[in-house]
């Protein structure tokens, strides 16, 4: 399995906000121990989700120069389950943006339903941890992550012929 | 508070962050942030920390402070605990210097400089 836990940008402003959206279903494995016979996305995967939008987000806001570590869940707050079949849609605005991270805000929606607001910390580590050095290439914005803008930049003007 | 999720009680001015009040090295990311909003003043990491005199090759042997560098800090950070830092002076352990007083008396200064 791989770990990207959203499907597609839906809109994309860059250094304000982004919304992304995932389709939930039961061909993922661990909905089948979360929980056997009562499949919900957990809580901590909906924030991995919004910490990759929100992650990719504060990203190009540098043009991907910075190494965006999610440092810190400032506020998780959820108020419905997320089940299989559903589709959740991330919303990220960028509240604070700084040399050494940024601060975002968050919503995840089902339909109208508001199903959560996580608001989290990114860390640009190589400002960060007094002069520590991290290796040279860029770890966090790998391929598989960077294709995901890529797709939705093309989504529109370039058809992909089969 | 919020930021390290500690009661209104517990936020003396000697307190200090990390032994006190349980803050962790990314918790000071987290403090700027939300000391920028309330005060409207734009902090950067490198100056609360001190980065400067911190990464001075002239201050630092084998990555710990030396007499030098030690009282160049002193000079800066106000309010600060140093009992333990003293002891063990390591560029990675800085941040136990900082009292809930060193803060305000940053914020103060930045305040007056605007």
């Amino acid at each position: 399995m791989r770990w990207i836990w959203f499907d597609r940008f839906e809109e994309f402003e860059s250094g304000t906000r982004a919304v992304a959206v995932k389709n939930v279903t039961l061909a993922e494995d661990h909905l089948h121990d979360h929980f056997p016979g009562f499949p919900v996305m957990p809580a901590s995967l909906l924030i991995e989700g919004m910490a990759q939008t929100a992650g990719i987000l504060v990203g190009e806001a540098r043009r991907f120069r910075e190494k965006v570590i999610l440092a810190k869940v400032q506020r998780a707050v959820f108020h419905e389950l997320v089940r299989p079949g559903q589709q959740v849609r991330f919303e990220a605005r960028i509240e604070q943006l700084h040399q050494a991270g940024a601060v975002t805000r968050g919503t995840i929606h089902c339909g109208t339903t508001l199903v959560g607001e996580v608001d989290l910390v990114f860390s640009h580590i190589d400002q960060n941890l007094g002069g520590r050095e991290f290796p040279e290439e860029n770890f966090v914005f790998t391929e598989e992550f960077l294709a995901l803008l890529t797709t939705y930049r093309q989504r529109g003007t370039e058809r992909i012929r089969l | 508070m919020d930021a390290l999720s500690v009661e209104p009680d517990e936020v003396t001015e000697t307190a200090t962050l990390f032994n006190d009040l349980g803050a962790e090295s990314i918790d000071f990311l987290d403090i700027i942030f939300r000391l920028e909003k309330a005060f409207g003043v734009k902090i950067s990491q490198d100056e609360l920390t001190q980065n400067d005199i911190i990464t001075n090759p002239a201050y630092q042997e084998n990555r710990k402070l030396n007499a030098a560098g030690l009282k160049a800090l002193k000079e800066r950070i106000r309010d600060g605990d140093w009992a333990t830092f003293e002891k063990d002076p390591s560029i990675d352990k800085i941040q136990s210097v900082f009292t809930v007083g060193t803060i305000v008396n940053f914020i103060e200064q930045k305040l007056a400089a605007k």
